[in-house]
């Protein structure tokens, strides 16, 4: 194991750039349909009132668990559907409101990475095609520089040229999900938006194409929104996580800090609750695992539509308070320095 | 004898017959379950280790499946019982969870109707009996409100709630032999929590467990005993702290190495393992992870067999590498996944490697 | 539920208005229809026609004639034929909708009894032989034309061996439930067996696939698991579950053939029912018997959606709430 090989803990891992992609307020509302005439039509607020920044070079991880909003979020930061309310401004660009047209302009600096790397490509195209077909849209060039450029593209996401006529389902999973990092590579993005890219993955593949991402934005400083529930994964890739619950964040903070000191009590019941593995005293591994008291939340999350008042959490909440379920708390600085909407954050008290 | 196992695989094989030709899921697997043990299968897709829990059970039902071998439960060959005693076994003695809670229960009848069918299946009850006894299952289980949710379609329970009242179901005859087949992976993982507590506390009134899963972390959580299975054999088995502390088998290396994990160093880029998980239709005749490996040398061409570590008979492995010095092995190994996915990266692998690992990659492909 | 009754009552009610205004209008636009002319009979001087014109309301704008036909249809149900002076159109359906109805709930039944026997085995012995053979067998059902079956079975049953085997088998014609219970059911015995090979040959096929895909769902594997027998698998949670589109299909077949559209079968075996009365006022371009018939038939369709709807929500819980 080389030392360079190791994310240092206590610092910024990658030096960062302007801000690159910028969330204020963002909403996503979905009326349901009525149950009755006298009733009124209900709303299913999936993201409700989101602000975050994305540095240059970047990653910012989003993490939850279902249900929670994490992949519609992502979904409305590359504008892929219609914001209800608040605003997203791209490279300095206001994009929440771009006509299909303006909007086209943009996309070839924001791609998006999907979960199933099976339903998102097309079955009867083949891989070179498949990648080709943005290049073609976007007026890459003549046939002759499309090709080159898939056939480059194919090298850099470590796909050989025999490759280019298959099918996808001739591709095991990895690789399928290694096309479409292709594509959404093949407009030389500045962002990629990857929803649970290996989430379907085996942990032996899910590890070779995390190295893929690290190595990519290496090599072309691309910035990353990486959507997970998988914390472990989150924790590997992401220099800043934001944690979602029903909708909204909860708590947003450099990964370590995150992952040492969880100031929100949800971000500190789901670290909890993350099975680890025990690799026994510190022979091997250099770290020795350290055992942390397991806070196993009661209930389950409560139903999107229907949202406790106050806090949503304090439902669940193991140290909620009257004043939890009347008050809804905002995403803000804490006395120690954190972002999380909590009346009452934790302070290292762990 | 209070070591005779409760279940005891001996020799289990399990092969389909397809269009292109017979393909072998599970080759010769053997092991065994102690009465009251959580025994923890790990594995990625296509280990067989789904497919071995089917065929103890015999709820393999394609006419194109060949089982053989010796399952011995309580000394009974489940293999070759007659149909009608395997049911009394099945749900009765040894009761099964699957993985995805969404579809497990018959979405027309409520959660109780089917409680009660299991308990009425086996017991010679009154229905207004069993109704009873499945409310008081829910709420064990930890359904709030049992004796209204018992009449709840399936469809109105959550996915965490259809778990539970899948293990209420299972628990319904208080089985000797629980088997549980990712169990808590469609889950959330505070809702995976609450299920591996129930898991725990459903063995600590003695049942044992086998828990099949590919997430090495709820192994290590869960289990007694850990059995690492790969291309439908085993790699490598022994007690939990053995196998997690001094793992033996490289294979079994490149599982804990390659997860990313929520404490401890963070690695800018994972150990992996090289190409895809050996595909059942292209076992290899010698180790079935030697394409894999990194320390593959000649006699990974002849099949190993599962021997003990030196001074722990208990843990054993099925590995060519010498017995002794695992450990620094294990990091030459590690040093090398690192080298080579730094090569990788740096200069991009040479051409011939690349088609070398294209080549592996799509011999496994589907 | 209330609120959903409504909303569903409120939609039957547009349908048959526009059902009733498309026959209408359709019928005026015919050319060579003019009923007047058919009222008057053949030959009629002109003054009679202009009579009849004006007696039968003919004579006023299209609208008007419209309400007029729907008043004395619904209101005053005292429309009358314009081809069979003084036949109201009312009494005719309500004498030939229990013929009718007595031929389609015998052969659903028979269908539906042979349609899931058929299915359901083919489908437990996927793998054998039976299983492509019983298909088979279905397939012959679905290409065999209800009229040309009706007409081989008459020729059998009625001339080439009704001196011998089928010395049994009454003339065609239909006798009531209430007249004579036994000979009703054996002037209906071949029209029943003829409507329902059709039929069960589509159920069997439908109900196969359902119960194999059935058969592959996890809930039956659980249900393994639980120790149940095969048979109570089979029956208890794949067929049931199986079931649930069968019948809502069955409700739209059901309600398509008793508004009329066992017209074929009734033909052929000369059974006055509604089909039979819809095909001579066709024939006829008798406007009312047309109107009244196809309003008939569109009320039975509509009913049977209702009542499919309803049934899906007993059979289905996941329906209950969406």
């Amino acid at each position: 194991m080389t030392a360079q090989n190791i994310v240092a803990a206590d610092t910024d891992a990658r030096p960062r750039g302007d801000v690159l992609l910028r969330a204020s307020d963002l909403a996503k509302h979905y009326p349901l349909r009525a149950e009755s005439l006298t009733k009124r039509r209900r709303v299913l607020r999936a993201v409700d009132g989101v602000s975050l920044d994305v540095r240059g070079g970047e990653t910012l991880g989003i993490v939850g668990e279902s249900g929670c909003g994490k992949s519609t979020l992502g979904r409305c930061l590359v504008r892929l559907t219609d914001i209800t309310s608040g605003r997203v401004e791209f490279d300095g660009q206001d994009i929440t409101t771009l006509s299909a047209r303006r909007l086209r302009r943009i996309r070839p600096g924001m791609q998006l990475v999907f979960q199933d790397p099976q339903a998102s490509l097309n079955p009867r195209r083949r891989a070179g095609d498949i990648v080709a077909e943005p290049l073609l849209i976007h007026r890459y060039g003549d046939a002759a520089a499309v090709r080159r450029r898939v056939a480059e593209l194919f090298d850099v996401v470590g796909l050989a040229s025999a490759h280019l006529d298959r099918y996808p389902h001739e591709f095991s999973g990895g690789q399928r999900q290694r096309i479409g990092i292709a594509r959404a590579l093949a407009t030389s993005p500045k962002l990629i938006v990857a929803d649970e890219p290996v989430s379907a993955l085996d942990v032996s593949i899910q590890a070779q194409v995390l190295n893929l991402f690290a190595d990519l934005q290496e090599e072309f400083g691309l910035t990353y929104v990486f959507i997970a529930h998988d914390l472990g994964v989150v924790r590997h890739v992401s220099d800043r996580i934001a944690v979602m619950y029903l909708g909204e964040i909860v708590e947003l903070a450099a990964t370590e800090a995150l992952y040492s000191a969880p100031a929100h009590p949800y971000t500190q019941a789901l670290m909890s609750a993350v099975p680890e593995i025990d690799d026994g005293p510190a022979t091997v591994k250099g770290a020795g695992a350290h055992r942390r008291e397991r806070i196993v939340l009661t209930g389950e999350v409560p139903n999107p539509v229907a949202k406790p008042t106050g806090c949503t959490f304090h439902t669940r909440c193991p140290y909620a308070r009257e004043r939890c379920a009347v008050e809804h708390p905002r995403l803000t600085e804490t006395a120690s320095g954190r972002r999380a909407a909590c009346h009452y954050p934790l302070d290292g008290q762990r | 004898m209070p070591d005779q196992p409760l279940l005891d695989v001996t020799d289990l094989r399990v092969s389909f017959r397809t269009r292109r030709g017979r393909v072998t899921a599970v080759d010769g697997l053997s092991f065994s379950v102690a009465p009251g043990e959580v025994l923890g299968v790990v594995g990625e897709s296509g280990s067989g280790k789904s497919v071995s829990m089917l065929a103890v059970l015999r709820l393999l039902t394609n006419p194109n499946v060949t089982v053989s071998g010796e399952v011995l439960f309580r000394g009974r060959d489940l293999l070759s019982l007659p149909d009608k005693q395997m049911r009394a076994i099945r749900g009765r003695e040894i009761a099964m969870v699957f993985q995805d809670p969404m579809t497990a229960l018959t979405p027309v009848y409520t959660v109780g109707w089917q409680i009660a069918e299991q308990i009425r299946a086996h017991e010679p009850v009154s229905r207004k009996e069993a109704h009873a006894r499945a409310v008081e299952l829910l709420s064990d289980v930890g359904i709030p409100d049992a004796a209204s949710r018992v009449n709840a379609y399936p469809h109105e329970f959550s996915g965490g709630m259809r778990q539970r009242a899948v293990i209420a179901m299972a628990l319904a005859c208080s089985p000797a032999l629980l088997i549980a087949d990712e169990p808590t992976t469609a889950l959330d993982v505070t809702i995976q929590a609450q299920i591996l507590d129930l898991m725990r506390e459903l063995n600590a009134r003695g049942s044992a467990v086998v828990l099949i899963t590919h997430d090495m972390g709820v192994v290590s959580e869960i289990a007694d005993r850990v059995l690492v299975m790969y291309g439908g054999r085993v790699a490598e088995e022994g007690p939990r702290q053995a196998v997690f502390h001094v793992p033996r088998h490289p294979y079994t290396w490149g599982l804990l190495d390659s997860v990313p994990r929520v404490g401890g160093t963070r690695l800018r880029r994972l150990p992996t393992i090289a190409g895809v998980p050996v595909s059942p239709d292209s076992l290899p005749e010698g180790c079935a992870f030697a394409p894999r490996c990194r320390l593959r040398h000649e006699r990974c061409d002849e099949r190993p067999e599962l021997s003990a570590a030196p001074g722990t008979p208990a843990h054993r492995d099925a590995c060519r590498l010498p017995a002794d010095d695992r450990t620094s092995l294990r990091l030459t190994a590690r040093a090398a996944a690192t080298g080579a996915a730094a090569a990788e990266h740096a200069g991009r692998a040479s051409k011939a490697e690349r088609a070398d690992k294209a080549d592996v990659e799509r011999e496994a492909a589907p | 539920m209330l609120y959903f009754a409504a909303r569903r009552f409120l939609s039957a009610l547009l349908v048959m208005f526009a059902i009733s205004v498309l026959v209408f209008l359709i019928f005026f636009a015919t050319p060579g229809v003019d009923p007047a002319a058919r009222i008057a009979g053949r030959n009629a001087d002109p003054a009679t026609l202009a009579q009849v014109r004006h007696a039968f309301g003919l004579d006023r704008p299209m609208p008007v004639r419209y309400l007029l036909m729907m008043k004395h249809l619904l209101v005053d149900r005292d429309l009358e034929s314009f081809v069979n002076r003084g036949a109201r159109v009312i009494p005719q359906i309500v004498q030939a909708a229990p013929v009718t109805l007595s031929l389609v709930v015998g052969a659903a039944i028979l269908w539906m009894a042979v349609g899931i026997l058929m299915g359901t085995a083919a489908a437990t012995m996927r793998g054998t032989a039976v299983d492509p053979l019983i298909m088979l067998v279905g397939v012959v059902g679905v290409s065999l034309p209800a009229y040309w079956l009706g007409e081989v079975v008459n020729l059998i049953t009625q001339k080439q061996l009704h001196g011998t085997v089928f010395s049994w088998v009454p003339p065609p014609g239909y006798v009531g439930l209430s007249q004579n219970p036994g000979e009703w059911a054996l002037h209906l015995l071949f029209p029943w067996l003829t409507l329902s090979v059709l039929y069960a040959g589509i159920y069997a096929r439908l109900l196969r696939g359902e119960v194999v895909t059935a058969l592959n769902e996890d809930y039956v594997r659980t249900a393994r698991a639980k120790g149940l027998s095969e048979r109570r698998i089979l029956v208890r949670h794949a067929l049931r579950c199986s079931l649930i589109p069968i019948v809502s299909l069955f409700g739209l077949d059901f309600g398509a053939l008793v508004g009329g559209a066992a017209l074929l079968t009734e033909v052929v075996f000369g059974l006055p029912g509604i089909g039979k009365l819809t095909f001579d006022a066709l024939q006829n371009l008798d406007l009312p018997v047309i109107m009244g018939t196809v309003l008939y038939a569109a009320f039975f369709v509509v009913l049977a959606n209702a009542l499919v709807d309803i049934l899906y929500a007993r059979l289905d819980p996941r329906a209950r709430h969406a």
